[in-house]
């Protein structure tokens, strides 16, 4: 199939980009406090928390809202 | 988890600031709306940082149109898919405050007034944020852009925020509804029910931006919360023009409250706060959420 215009014919393809090294600060889970609520896994704007709400450290920019919204605070964030 | 499709259509390694607010939004949006989606954006932040060429995010369909006819292009997926026999895939549009209530709002009327099957969903940052914080209608009274500059002769926004989703209702659109990323099982809720009723939807997404209101990132969702507290924000859905109140918070938090964390409003004084809140007070009292 030839492409038209400026087609991209691979899906997810940003994933070649590792925003990881954006990060100063990285988010750091403490898995004994975690009670799986599940919203820093709803909140990240990158969709880098696993199901097993353990972040992805090739694409975590460090923004921090899972440490700034997690109701226990079983994540913290720690300078990398 | 329960009840949340687990698969990501927005992949990691896009190019949106930390804690940004859009992509919560889309990302949430697409788990409501499951694989069988076809997107369409109009030009914007969301587009810009989801396909930095040859490279996209998305997983999922998706065409980046002009700012002026994403609904036009909607509608005309719509009815390509019809002629194909194809009737049960999500047609979703993503346009910025700018491309949705400045300049995509001719083409947004019509798909609406047509009565398009098509979902329309803008992220609201309240200002043009990819160019460099230019005001939008959809920037509120009292805020600095750089094209609404406090400083000695000027207090920021002189305009109150247009209100998207009224116009939307005045349409006879039988889904119309606001959410917010602060808020991520209301928006899916609202998403996933503008999927389910045929015809059009919209669904008007408030997302603080770190970058335009001059926040740290990690408060994004803090400041959804605020708005949302405050009474800025009201969370609710039409369904057939009857509006209904889907989040009450448990108190009202004065105006200030969600004003002075925000450096584009850091510069208001009392009179104008108090301008505000009368505006947010009278809003609030129309949409039923406070007497």
């Amino acid at each position: 199939m030839k492409s038209i215009g400026a087609a991209v014919r691979d899906p997810g393809s940003t994933r070649r980009n590792k925003t990881g090294s954006w990060r100063t600060f990285k988010p750091v889970a403490d898995k004994e406090k975690c009670i799986g609520c599940g919203l820093c896994y709803l909140y990240c704007p990158d969709g880098c928390i696993s199901l097993e709400y353990d972040p992805d450290y090739d694409y975590c920019k460090g923004c921090g809202i899972c440490a700034e919204e997690c109701p226990v605070k079983a994540i913290t964030m720690e300078r990398e | 988890m329960k009840g949340v499709d687990e698969k990501e259509y927005l992949a990691p390694g896009h190019r949106a600031c930390a804690g940004c607010g859009a992509t919560i939004a889309a990302r949430l949006a697409l788990k409501a709306l499951g694989e069988n989606t076809i997107a369409v954006s109009a030009t914007g932040c969301l587009e810009v940082i989801t396909t930095p060429y040859p490279e996209t995010a998305w997983e999922i369909p998706w065409i980046h149109v002009a700012f002026e006819n994403a609904s036009a292009v909607a509608s005309g997926v719509e009815g390509a898919l019809k002629a194909q026999g194809i009737e049960d895939t999500n047609i979703v549009v993503f346009g910025g405050d700018g491309g949705t209530t400045d300049i995509g709002m001719q083409s947004l009327s019509g798909a609406m007034e047509r009565g398009q099957n098509i979902i329309y969903i803008c992220y609201d940052n309240e200002a043009y944020m990819n160019t460099g914080i230019q005001r939008s209608s959809s920037t509120p009274f009292g805020a600095s852009t750089t094209t609404s500059p406090a400083g000695k002769e000027s207090f920021g926004e002189d305009k109150f925020k247009k209100n998207m989703a009224a116009i939307m209702v005045a349409h006879g659109v039988p889904y119309v509804a606001t959410a917010c990323i602060s808020h991520p099982q209301d928006l899916m809720a609202k998403v996933k029910k503008a999927s389910e009723i045929p015809g059009p939807a919209y669904i008007h997404v408030l997302q603080p931006c770190a970058t335009g209101w001059g926040y740290s990132p990690e408060k994004t969702v803090k400041l959804g919360k605020l708005a949302v507290d405050t009474h800025m924000w009201v969370l609710y859905e039409a369904v057939n023009g009857k509006i209904e109140v889907t989040v009450k918070p448990s108190q009202k938090l004065p105006v200030e409250e969600y004003l002075k964390v925000q450096k584009r409003f850091r510069h208001l004084d009392e009179e104008h706060i108090g301008i505000i809140q009368n505006f947010v007070d009278g809003q609030s009292k129309q949409l039923g959420l406070s007497e």
